[in-house]
């Protein structure tokens, strides 16, 4: 199901409370991030799209699945921008909508393992469904 | 009855946008006591005040309201015109439509009607204006300098060639302060100590200087060219007079324990120690805290070994009481602490360093004598990272950190990598900036040979974290050019880090009364046109005192705030401050209350015979040194029984702009 409503970068910063502005631009976000290689958007891209407004294309990045949510980007930003809290904003706009829940719960059988611990599953379900 | 003139300024259209200037002109018309009322383009310039002085003698004018800018700005400017066409100068009284006015609000109907109301106020206030006449004060001729690096060093040499006195005090037990620790200046990579030890050597020797190392300012009262210090000088447990500098003594402590300042603390000290060998005085100082003597009463090896006998553990803080004309504030800065920068591994390596400390490792009087080596391990490093802007331009909400640029750290750092480059071609130098910010003559054509000549691998973005794997130091950043993730393993990581304001200025700004800004960095009068003078009259300020700056930048401050100090103690009095305070001496009932709030100390008391109609006999009565009030108010709010008034404020006055608001 597609995207229906249109997210604008004044919602993200109401969601948020992250003002994208005063970042700077510096990279210790990305610097950082310990899952860099598989985010598609890195934190400091990540912040200045949504300072241009991208917001769409934000939405439609796998960086809002693959994000950690480990805190170390909005730990060491210099300028308090927290990139990791505009990510879970994006992220929000998107399970939000209709038809957009990330994590089904149909699909939690096939990943039962006995190595994970069975409170990943449920900060998962948290974090990726309404 | 007064004879009021009003003159509206447009200030071109600083006030005219936003305020109708013939309108406030027209509404004063029909004010009590105007008699004249107009506006003009520039009221300041030559043609304006021409109009104003016009005015006074064809309308016989006994005051003026001017409605222009701040008083801070233009009132000196209107006073003179005022006097020129003979008026006493107090007679004039500014309402601000500038700052309070036309550049707060949009709105050019409420610009007005307040401009028309601050007009008003003003003119109430001038009814009951009277002419005052100033006093004069004497100046002492001796200025006093705080801080004795390059800054002080610098003012102080200007203002004695200049042929005054002047008194350095340093805190430290040598001058020199942070130039003396550098290895290397850049842009010319000319020796530091080459070019500062001759200064020092020059201000030692000067006839006119007084250098009164290990010191601090004690306490300091009196105004503008009537300072009175108290210095202290603190115990140093070694005769300055009968020290010759010898050594000897340093030698053979036998305590080790002590961590050498001087040096970062990167290595150990004796007890009695001199800081480094071109020190000045070149006297030997010994660290209380470590003394075995001083601690124990055991020991004094130091003493028998002293074929000066200086070495005294007798001595005392001392403290000198001296008259001063002008203060100049040199206190310097240190970099901040960098243990706050945990994710770059400070607190777990000690190849981990701040780039004060690798410039102590670089200088060849250095606890390393100079030799590149990792001081975990005393071994030859092959992969050094560079990072920079740690603590600088972090928001003020952000957990560490200055919201400042601290702008010397790009270019010390492209010395470093260049020096490490020219002398260890083997080593690999990288650079994380954010903005490689070098506006300054040959300054980037430095930063440039850097890349181009010598081969240092700049990387556009900030290091994310640096964790200790071994011997080496896993450096994670970002290469925001390539849009990639970087991983280095090296041997050195050195922190370019913030500086800030020494952190005794804090203290010094309340006790001279100087402002400061928010990190503590001294203010300057005017931010573009007074950028050397405090806005307290009679403190200037020299060096980094005031904001982050390199060599050259602080030497011309340093002239510049000489060039102000020998402007002020050239005169031979100093017209004071004419709107001071004045007690009514049948009101005042001799509480002291005004004596304790007095800042300046301008208030004593003195028995009083009155002799009126409602009492006769002997009261104590306030007086107050004409010479010393700087016309704050603090008393007139004070005073229980509202004896106590500003001449040019009084109470009845602003009762009456009050009222003239309210009406």
């Amino acid at each position: 199901m597609s995207l229906t409503n249109q997210v604008t970068a004044a919602d993200i910063l109401r969601i948020s409370g992250v003002d994208a502005s005063r970042c700077m631009q510096c990279g210790k976000c990305s610097g950082a991030c310990p899952n860099y290689d598989e985010m598609d958007i890195p934190p400091h891209r990540f912040a200045i799209m949504v300072r241009q407004g991208r917001i769409t294309e934000l939405m439609e990045s796998q960086a809002i699945y693959r994000c950690l949510s480990c805190f170390a980007c909005s730990q060491r930003c210099p300028r308090n921008v927290e990139p990791a809290k505009l990510i879970e904003a994006v992220r929000l706009t998107v399970i939000r909508q209709k038809g957009q829940n990330h994590m089904k719960a149909d699909s939690i059988p096939e990943k039962l393992d006995e190595k994970l611990p069975q409170q990943a599953i449920v900060s998962a379900m948290r974090k990726y469904s309404k | 009855m007064q004879k009021i003139g009003v003159f509206v300024c447009w200030c071109g259209s600083n006030i005219a946008a936003t305020v109708d200037v013939k309108a406030v002109a027209e509404a004063l018309k029909s004010e009590a006591g105007v008699v004249f009322s107009t506006d003009y383009q520039y009221m300041c310039s030559e043609n304006g005040q021409a109009m104003i002085r016009q005015a006074i003698r064809e309308h016989g004018l006994t005051g003026i309201v001017v409605c222009s800018c701040s008083p801070r700005m233009h009132e000196a400017t209107f006073r003179k015109t005022a006097v020129s066409a003979g008026l006493n100068p107090y007679m004039v009284e500014i309402a601000n439509i500038r700052e309070q006015c036309s550049w707060i609000h949009k709105d050019m109907a409420e610009g007005t009607e307040k401009a028309i109301v601050l007009a008003r106020a003003a003119v109430a206030k001038l009814h009951k204006n009277a002419p005052l006449t100033a006093g004069t004060s004497p100046v002492t001729k001796r200025a006093l300098v705080i801080g004795g690096g390059i800054a002080g060093i610098q003012t102080a040499l200007d203002v004695a060639d200049a042929g005054f006195e002047v008194d350095i005090v340093e805190k430290a037990p040598t001058i020199g302060g942070r130039m003396a620790q550098l290895d290397k200046t850049f842009p010319t990579l000319d020796c530091s100590a080459c070019i500062l030890t001759p200064k020092m050597v020059e201000a030692a020797q000067h006839e006119k200087i007084n250098i009164i190392s290990y010191a601090e300012l004690d306490s300091l009262s009196g105004f503008v060219g009537n300072f009175t210090a108290t210095i202290r000088k603190k115990a140093r447990y070694i005769d300055e007079d009968k020290c010759t500098g010898c050594g000897v003594c340093t030698e053979k402590c036998p305590s080790r324990k002590g961590l050498d300042d001087f040096n970062m603390k990167l290595n150990k000290r004796g007890a009695v120690y001199i800081p480094f060998a071109q020190a000045i005085p070149n006297v030997a100082v010994i660290d209380p805290e470590q003394c075995l003597k001083l601690r124990t009463g055991k020991c004094g090896l130091c003493q028998k070994v002293c074929s000066a006998k200086a070495v005294n553990f007798e001595q005392k803080d001392e403290l000198i009481e001296r008259q001063y004309g002008a203060i100049v504030v040199a206190t310097g800065f240190k970099p901040i602490d960098a243990s706050a920068f945990n994710e770059y591994a400070y607190n777990d390596s000690p190849d981990v360093v701040t780039s004060l400390e690798f410039e102590r490792i670089m200088n060849a009087a250095g606890p390393t004598k100079g030799q590149l080596v990792r001081p975990s391990d005393r071994e030859h490093p092959h992969e050094i990272v560079f990072i920079q802007c740690v603590g600088s331009r972090c928001t003020e909400d952000a957990e560490k950190g200055k919201p400042y640029c601290s702008k010397i750290c790009c270019m010390y750092t492209a010395k470093h990598a260049m020096l490490v480059r020219e002398k260890y071609p083997d080593v690999n130098v990288h650079v994380f900036y954010i903005d490689a910010r070098t506006p300054g003559k040959n300054f980037d054509e430095f930063y440039r040979r850097a890349v181009e000549q010598y081969g240092v691998d700049y990387i556009k973005g900030m290091v994310g974290k640096v964790s200790v794997e071994g011997k080496k130091l896993h450096v994670q950043g970002s290469d925001l050019l390539n849009g990639e993730q970087v991983h280095i393993n090296a041997d050195m990581v050195v922190l370019a880090t913030a500086i800030e304001p020494d952190p005794t200025a804090r203290a010094l700004g309340t006790m001279l009364t100087a402002s400061m800004d928010t990190n503590d960095f001294f203010t300057e009068a005017h931010p573009k046109l007074r950028p050397v003078e405090s806005p307290t009259a009679g403190v200037f300020l020299s060096g980094v005192a005031q904001g982050p700056k390199d060599i050259p930048e602080t030497v011309a401050q340093a002239g510049a705030a000489a060039a102000k100090v020998i402007g002020l103690l050239c005169k031979n009095e100093l017209t004071c401050n004419a709107c001071v305070a004045h007690a009514n001496e049948a009101a005042c009932n001799g509480c002291s209350q005004c004596e304790r709030v007095c800042p300046y100390g301008a208030i004593s008391y003195e028995e009083r015979e009155i002799r009126s109609p409602e009492f006769r006999g002997v009261r104590r009565i306030a007086v107050v040194n004409e010479a010393v009030c700087q016309g704050c108010g603090a008393c007139t709010v004070t005073c229980p029984s509202a004896a106590m008034d500003l001449k040019g404020f009084t109470n009845s006055q602003i009762m009456s702009e009050v009222d003239a608001i309210c009406r």
